[in-house]
């Protein structure tokens, strides 16, 4: 009985066990099977997701192209970026070792405090910065000490850095962070330190500037460590552009701009200090961090000037200045403007964002006068020997269309008539030959359409037309306006751009010349008449022409014989301009007030000059355009003058002028030291 | 008499000599143990980036420590443990209620004591400590007995006390591996089949109510297993990563200490519970299958030693050792490869930790200690002679 019940227990289990072993090798099977699906089937899927999580990709941000003038020196380029940056894993005391950075280098409390915060946020292997923008000396101070300082490390980046700040902003634009607004999906504008151009060249020349960004791939742990970097392709770097703009004299026609009549006094000058005990707490509040002072020659503190200046080479096109004032730094936006110094450059009167040399839009007054000479010439209806009397106004109708000298003129052929900017010789031209002439004209000289110029906000001025006027004002053309529009009132509007553009035309011998800013190797060697298509005007006309512009300056009776110069000065032709923005009211009459100054700046005269020189041999033409500047030659013409006298001076071609000896600490003489190509071809 | 019951007369059989029982001690067992414990040292090497710190060099000291117990618990007579079961399963139980009391004094849920050198988990020796009781319970019944209900309700007594203690802790992994450890030996006693059936759809009824007392991460665990991708970076990520681990390794694997996936970190708990993931990453499908492989030896050979043993008590412990070997094998891989829900549960001999190789350890030796003495008799009292 009992052997029956143990052999009875031994069969159950030993039955059961077999049961048992199958279940589990089948389990064990099941494993197995799973490891198969998993390995072999799904390999690939896993393969994948396993070098995702090993692998990131990282960017190389390419080094931006920089932005050369004429001679090669730089305009904008990339500056080291020196930080300071501080890794909590490798410090015992964070707190500790900051105290000790700050006994070396300055440290700002407010940096520490941040600094402090950031580390505790971030993983312990993150770099956190504590400082930017380090000189070298603080660098080499750090770098002595670094035994002493556990955690601090050296960091080098780059920032966009424009050596002339605002001389050349205009030109240059500037560079800020990637906006939403920007991305393309491209992940190089993703980058945190990506830095996109937003204005002037910088925007217009961005992809060619940006390069290829680079790619590697760093090896990560599960925590975000970087384990390893693999070698990758280490990208191209932006082209260079090379402008055409001679920064000299960028700079110089600046600085003449927005002195204007005023004498430039260092604010240290007891002249200049006695001028700011005068002025209103406004305005020395305004001067505090300035050099200098603009000081009239009353005593008087004034504003900078308002306006333009465009130096053109009257052969290949080339602009060698694109002066816009005022200005402004354009270097703050690398790294961001603070809202408020956004805000005052949005609201200041005198539109320093606006680029006024090609957006700009002016009634070009009398400086359009020769356009109106050469329609007339052109059509057969004068000729240089055409004479008019000019009672000091023309009738019309029941319209009296005055000459801006009220006693009149007397008789005058158009040599005369230019030089003395007569109106109502320029009213009987229009009414002898209409708009359309005029109009036409206009466009043969680069007027009332875009030149095409490489820069953002561009504007086409304006050339009416019956057919204009017809289209957008819906009623026909008066002849009254066609009077207006022969002195350049009116309707007619043009940008400093194109009056520089429209003067070059008539004094190259006639070629259409377009304006570049940016060097070109083939740009037929500076011949205009390999390059360009012709006008088609009558060389003699243009003659005529430039004769008249000489008179305006060297004329006993010219409006810009103020600007003569001496015997030994290079000789200039031009032509100056007043442009009414606004009728002088009854009331202001009534009131006495007739005169410019008397009335307040935004109400104004804008004051013109466009030129050329030398007048033998006409090499470069400048137009000038002063905001609310009152009179083209009290005004405008000695900038202009002096402008273009300079660009005649510097010109390496002519040879034999020395430079005018630069500051120190100057970029240009940095870019000299560098081993600019500037002197020697100065000496060539 | 009491001189003679420690001999075994009934086939004649003369008491073994040390050295017989040394000689008789299944070496090629001990081999494939050894084996074992050696992949687990070469994979805590590679855990530790190529450094035999902290843990391969502590591995292997253990695994020298646990295999001298292993030995000597080996030639310890078969008839000492059937005597010391359930005085074995009353300590280990103390035990497993001075954790719970402790953790009720405030030192928050512990499920281990602090004996300086080690850090003894009770709810891991239970599980040998149970087999053993089980063991010695049903070698004293017949047959018929088993059938009887009443018979059973001693030896449920016997799991319920400890599988409560150990849901307090609350580690529900272990106590269900009790449940399905005991239930295998119940099956092997020779419990009708219909009581288990009856058991399972009772328990499958119990679900939604057991539910409720589940606490928060177990329900977690659950519900992620049920459907891992719904939260990637939370309780999915450990699996995720496992999967990936797994899968990227492919057929031959990434090669030794080449697992990207373990050594940048995006493996958890590689040195413990996820180790054989990260032995698949380096080895592949060709590494892990003979791992199983050698698993599936062991446990061959502890079914192998309980149909030879020839008493009840010597079979129900050589399978039910086998089965918890088994039990740790399968739950850990499973949970490992997304197969189960994650529990922490060990890989038997290779995973970084004292009380789990102890446990094992001193189990094989109870199975080594079947096989010498696979011929000795057992009286149903476990303590007198038939």
């Amino acid at each position: 009985m009992l052997k029956s019940s143990e052999q009875d227990v031994q069969k159950v289990f030993t039955r059961r066990a077999l049961v048992l072993a199958g279940a589990k090798l089948s389990l064990v099977g099941a494993l197995a099977a799973r490891l198969y699906y998993l390995q072999v089937v799904e390999a690939e899927k896993f393969e994948l997701l396993s070098r995702d999580n090993q692998f990131n990709l990282e960017l190389l941000p390419p080094i931006r192209g920089r932005i050369l003038d004429r001679n090669g020196t730089p305009l904008a380029d990339n500056q080291d970026n020196f930080r300071v940056e501080i890794v909590r894993e490798q410090t015992d005391d964070v707190a500790l070792t900051l105290d000790k950075l700050a006994s070396i280098i300055e440290v700002q409390e407010w940096d520490v405090r941040r600094v402090l915060k950031d580390v505790k946020r971030k993983r312990a292997f993150v770099p956190v910065t504590v400082v930017e923008n380090l000189s070298r000396e603080e660098i080499a101070r750090v770098a002595v000490n670094a035994p002493y300082l556990p955690g601090i490390r050296i960091e080098v980046g780059r920032s966009r850095r424009y050596p002339f700040g605002e001389a050349a902003v205009h030109v240059t634009g500037y560079v800020a962070a990637v906006s939403e607004s920007e991305l393309t999906g491209d992940p190089v504008l993703e980058l945190p330190d990506f830095r996109i151009g937003k204005n002037g060249i910088e925007k217009s020349h961005d992809k060619a500037m940006r390069g290829t960004a680079g790619q590697r791939q760093v090896e990560v742990n599960a925590i975000g460590r970087i384990i390893r970097k693999l070698p990758g392709d280490e990208g191209q770097p932006g082209e260079d552009v090379r402008l055409t703009i001679d920064v000299q004299l960028q700079r110089f026609a600046n600085e003449r701009l927005s002195r204007g009549q005023a004498n430039r006094l260092p604010t240290d000058d007891p002249r200049a200090q006695a001028a700011l005990g005068q002025a209103s707490a406004d305005v020395v509040e305004a001067h505090i961090d300035r050099a200098t002072v603009l000081v009239d020659d009353d005593g008087a503190v004034v504003e900078p000037e308002s306006g333009a200046a465009v130096v053109i080479d009257v052969h290949s096109g080339e602009l060698l200045a694109l002066s816009s004032v005022p200005g402004y730094d354009p270097n703050p936006f690398n790294h961001g403007l603070s809202a408020k110094d956004w805000e005052r450059l949005l609201s200041n009167p005198r539109a320093p964002l606006n680029n006024k040399a090609v957006t700009g839009q002016y009634p070009p007054g009398s400086t359009f006068k020769m356009l109106t000479c050469l329609a007339a010439l052109d059509a057969g209806l004068a000729s240089a020997d055409t004479r008019f009397f000019c009672p000091g106004h023309l009738e019309l109708g029941d319209t009296r269309f005055h000459c801006w000298k009220r006693p009149g003129h007397g008789w005058l052929d158009m040599k005369a008539a230019l030089a003395q900017s007569c109106d109502v010789y320029m009213y009987e031209l229009g009414k002898r030959m209409g708009i359309d002439k005029i109009h036409a004209m206009g466009k043969r000289l680069g007027l009332g359409g875009k030149l095409g110029i490489d820069l953002p906000g561009e504007r086409e001025g304006l050339m009416p037309s019956r057919d204009w006027k017809l289209a957008t004002r819906g009623v026909p053309w008066q002849q009254g306006e066609t009077l207006v529009s022969s002195i350049g009132q009116g309707f007619v509007l043009t940008t400093p751009l194109q009056l520089a553009t429209m003067t070059a035309r008539m004094v190259n011998g006639g070629f259409k010349v377009k304006p570049t800013l940016v060097k070109r190797p083939a740009t037929g060697g500076g011949d205009a008449a390999a390059t360009f298509e012709s006008t088609g005007l009558d060389p003699r006309h243009l003659e005529e022409i430039r004769l008249a512009m000489s008179e305006v300056v060297n004329g006993d009776r010219g409006t810009a014989r103020g600007v003569q110069g001496s015997e030994d000065d290079v000789k200039i032709g031009g032509k100056t301009g007043t442009a009414q923005v606004r009728r002088i009211t009854m009331a202001e009459r009534l009131a006495g007030i007739t005169k410019n100054e008397d009335r307040p700046w935004a109400h104004r005269d804008h004051a013109l000059f466009v030129g050329f020189g030398p007048v033998e041999a006409p090499r470069y033409a400048v137009a000038t355009v002063v905001e609310h500047g009152g009179g083209g030659s009290t005004m405008a013409a000695p900038i202009a003058s002096d402008i273009l006298r300079e660009a005649i001076r510097i010109d390496p071609l002519r040879g034999g002028l020395t430079r005018r000896g630069t500051p120190a600490g100057d970029p240009l003489q940095e870019a000299d030291q560098q081993g600019g190509s500037r002197d020697s071809a100065d000496r060539g | 008499m009491a001189v003679s019951s420690f001999r075994s007369d009934g086939l004649n059989q003369p008491e073994l000599t040390f050295g017989q029982k040394l000689a008789s001690l299944n070496w090629m067992l001990v081999l494939l143990i050894t084996m074992i414990a050696g992949i687990g040292f070469l994979m805590l090497f590679s855990a530790a980036n190529g450094d035999v710190y902290p843990w391969a060099v502590r591995h292997a000291i253990r695994y020298g420590v646990c295999l001298m117990v292993m030995v000597t618990i080996a030639m310890v007579d078969i008839r000492f443990w059937i005597r010391s079961a359930y005085i074995g399963y009353v300590l280990v139980l103390a035990l497993l209620l001075l954790v719970e009391i402790m953790g009720e004094i405030g030192m928050g849920a512990q499920r281990w004591i602090d004996l300086g050198v080690v850090q003894l988990q009770p709810s891991e020796l239970m599980k040998i400590a149970l087999v053993l009781a089980l063991a010695r319970f049903f070698h004293g019944v017949s047959y018929e007995e088993v059938g009887n209900p009443l018979t059973l309700l001693v030896p449920l007594l016997l799991i319920a006390l400890p599988a409560v203690l150990v849901l307090r802790q609350p580690d529900l992994g272990t106590a269900l591996m009790m449940l399905a450890g005991s239930g295998a030996i119940f099956f092997l006693a020779g419990v009708r089949i219909w009581k288990f059936m009856l058991v399972i759809a009772a328990g499958l009824a119990a679900v939604p109510i057991a539910w409720q007392f589940l606490r928060g991460y177990q329900k977690q665990r659950i519900l992620t297993f049920l459907d891992p991708e719904s939260d990637p970076l939370g309780s999915g990520y450990h699996i995720l990563q496992s999967k990936i681990a797994l899968g990227s390794g492919g057929m031959f694997g990434k090669g030794f200490l080449k697992g990207s996936q373990s050594h940048l970190n995006f493996l958890p708990e590689k040195q413990t519970d996820f180790i054989f993931t990260m032995l698949a990453e380096e080895f592949g499908m060709v590494g892990g299958l003979a791992m199983l492989g050698l698993y599936v030896l062991t446990i061959a050979y502890g079914f192998a030693i309980a149909i030879r043993c020839r008493s009840q008590f010597g079979r129900l412990v050589a399978m039910g050792v086998t089965t918890t070997l088994f039990l740790y094998l399968f739950i850990n891989v499973a949970m490992v490869m997304g197969l189960i829900p994650v529990v922490g549960v060990p890989l038997p001999l290779i995973s970084y930790g004292g009380t789990a190789m102890l446990t094992m350890m001193i189990g094989l030796g109870l199975l080594l200690g079947v096989s010498i003495h696979r011929d000795v008799r057992i009286a149903r009292s476990g303590v007198d002679e038939e």
